[in-house]
């Protein structure tokens, strides 16, 4: 299987050009190869989880709580709903074409990525502004709770820390997604100069040969893997256990029960008044 | 750029005497195989050695993909391996279809018409000298378009429809074929297919490594004409008096290949245009068929005022790189005296 593909420029030097589209399908074995893994873990583990009895006491504990927590603000929420649309589209804009679904994908895959780019300048102001920042990244003083989910996957009664407001699985695949979605979009911008767009006038000598290949293959391997990160994503969003964050997703709450089961009241302290409904 | 020519890259050479031979071996080789028609177009790229296939298939053997019968209601089916000059002596295409004949006539020169095939002139390749030369355009499957670029010389590439590839289809008899709703007949792995003419060429949009819809595996057999668009005094296959225009503006006046064409079929009650099929090539990487300005017509007289408004709206959205701004006002023009015809008309531009 070729990684990389090369041609040859007018000057008889061989250049980069793209990323080996055997990748696509490397990357949705992956992405597939993970999921039948997990499901299949899931259902042969001793995966623990908090024992109800534990979870009422804590409940009892805890009535100052309201019944619901704001997990996910109205922006927040249309961020993450847009961007999916927009990465989806992306995705298959891209990817339909090489596995032989044709159509006239350029316009819309760039229209996309406008939209992603958008949601993510949006998400970085809203994020850095008016949410917890930290609370999304990894870091050292997460490797304890790392050690902790390990023991329990394993079936470990550990009482070890609990996760604040984002699980580390979350966090984790937060960080896989800044890193390859950041890298899609800013080549992408850059890729757009060698396309007809109403905002750039076309420039394809805007870098040299060799560094348009280097653009071209990163925004190839982001993409690919994109693919099985979003294979991933989707999964985890339909997991029985996982259910409740991707309803939080879509209604913005979650209840006292699952927030004192799943987190640590330390580590993501509920300060809103008192909520009874579901708006 | 090329460096080595007539010599070229060994292959495996099969000669098949059927169809289903030559399907079988498209099958084993795929993407590996290389069909051959005529050879014009083929022998240019494997002598340069831009395109190394494992095995080429010559079909010049096939009887069943030669010659010209009735087919349908008043109709014709041409085999793919019929030469042009067969297509242009064919008494049946000079009497009802003369606007192939002229097509297949305009495409280079004799001694060409006589090993060209109406097949191969339909697929050939584009002519676009960057992608030729064998340098990793996007049509090469790399990256960038060097013909359109502020450097390039880019004087017969295309003004519409341009999506990263600039090139344009070199095909005469393809605008012809268009106007005259013809099907082709494609044999894949999976059965026959038919498809309308138009639909049978693709842009850089849909796939920009292709100029036809065929792939590894597929193989054009014939073609179809429907006796819809027949010529006759009488009208033919409805209402009205069908009418043909074929005109190609070249450099030279042989053996060139088309800067802009446009090929119309047309038919008329009295001076009003009832129906009409109107394409022009050598301005996209497909034949366009242009159906705002066939719907714009239709019902209108056939004259200067309605060949003025054709002409504007077959522009529209033309977008000329540095040295192809000509082809503009070329296919308006060209529009416009498909519309009006050319005789007894003082022309202006």
């Amino acid at each position: 299987m070729d990684i990389l593909t090369w041609g040859r420029s007018p000057w008889g030097q061989q250049i980069l050009t793209h990323v080996s589209w055997d990748l696509l399908w490397a990357s949705l074995f992956a992405g597939v190869a993970f999921l039948i893994a997990h499901a299949s873990y899931m259902v042969l583990s001793a995966h623990r989880k908090r024992k109800a009895e534990e979870t009422d006491a804590m409940e009892a504990a805890r009535t100052d709580l309201p019944p619901l927590i704001r997990r996910h603000g109205v922006g927040a929420r249309v961020f993450h709903w847009v961007m999916a649309t927009a990465m989806l589209t992306l995705l298959l804009t891209a990817f339909l074409p090489i596995v032989g679904v044709q159509f006239a994908w350029v316009t819309w895959h760039w229209i996309a990525g406008l939209v992603l780019t958008a949601t993510i300048v949006f998400h970085i102001i809203h994020a850095t502004f008016w949410l917890d920042f930290w609370s999304i990244w990894v870091g050292p003083k997460d490797i304890p709770e790392l050690k902790a989910e390990i023991l329990r996957e394993f079936g470990h009664d550990v009482p070890g820390p609990k996760p604040g407001k984002y699980p580390l699985g979350n966090r984790l695949y937060h960080l896989g997604i800044v890193l390859a979605a950041l890298s899609v979009v800013a080549t992408g911008l850059f890729m757009m100069v060698r396309v007809r767009t109403p905002f750039y006038t076309r420039n394809p000598y805007l870098f040299s040969d060799s560094t348009w290949g280097v653009t071209y293959v990163t925004h190839g391997l982001a993409g690919v893997t994109l693919v099985g990160m979003v294979i991933a994503h989707v999964y985890f969003a339909i997991r029985p256990e996982k259910r409740w964050i991707t309803k939080s997703m879509i209604f913005g709450f979650i209840t006292r029960r699952q927030y004192l089961e799943h987190h640590d009241p330390d580590r993501w302290v509920v300060s809103e008044p008192p909520r009874e409904k579901v708006i | 750029m090329a460096v080595i020519r007539d010599v070229m890259p060994a292959f495996e050479l099969f000669q098949p005497a059927s169809v289903s031979d030559a399907q079988a071996l498209l099958k084993r080789y795929g993407g590996e195989a290389w069909l051959l028609a005529g050879g014009l177009d083929s022998f240019d790229w494997l002598k340069d050695r831009i395109k190394r296939p494992a095995a080429v298939i010559d079909l010049s053997g096939i009887a069943d993909l030669k010659g010209i019968k009735p087919w349908g209601d008043g109709g014709l089916e041409i085999g793919a391996m019929t030469t042009l000059t067969e297509i242009v002596r064919h008494p049946v295409v000079r009497e009802r279809y003369s606007i192939l004949l002229e097509a297949a006539e305009s495409a280079a020169s004799p001694q060409i018409r006589n090993q060209g095939t109406v097949g191969g002139n339909v697929t050939q390749d584009t002519r676009c000298w960057y992608y030729r030369a064998g340098w990793s355009c996007y049509r090469a499957g790399g990256n960038i378009c060097y013909a359109d670029t502020p450097q390039a010389i880019n004087r017969e590439h295309a003004i519409l429809e341009a999506d990263r590839c600039v090139a344009v289809n070199p095909s005469d008899t393809a605008p012809a074929l268009i106007a005259l709703d013809a099907q082709m007949v494609i044999r894949t792995g999976a059965g026959e297919q038919v498809i309308a003419a138009e639909d049978y060429f693709v842009g850089p949009g849909t796939d920009i490594t292709r100029m036809t819809v065929l792939k590894p595996g597929s193989l054009l057999t014939s073609i179809r004409i429907p006796g819809t668009w027949a010529a006759s005094a009488e009208g033919s296959g409805g209402a009205g008096r069908v009418q043909f225009y074929f005109e190609k503006i070249r450099d030279r006046n042989v053996w060139d290949f088309a800067l802009v064409s446009v090929a119309s079929a047309m038919a008329t009650t009295g001076t009003t245009i009832d129906r009409i099929r109107l394409v022009v090539n050598g301005v996209a990487a497909r034949p366009l068929r242009l159906a705002a300005v066939e719907d714009l017509v239709r019902g209108k007289p056939r004259n200067e005022a309605t060949a003025v408004i054709a002409g504007n709206l077959a522009i529209e959205g033309a977008q000329p790189l540095t040295f192809n701004g000509y082809k503009v006002p070329l296919m308006r023009n060209l529009v416009k005296r498909a519309i009006r015809g050319v005789e007894d008309v003082d022309w202006t531009s």
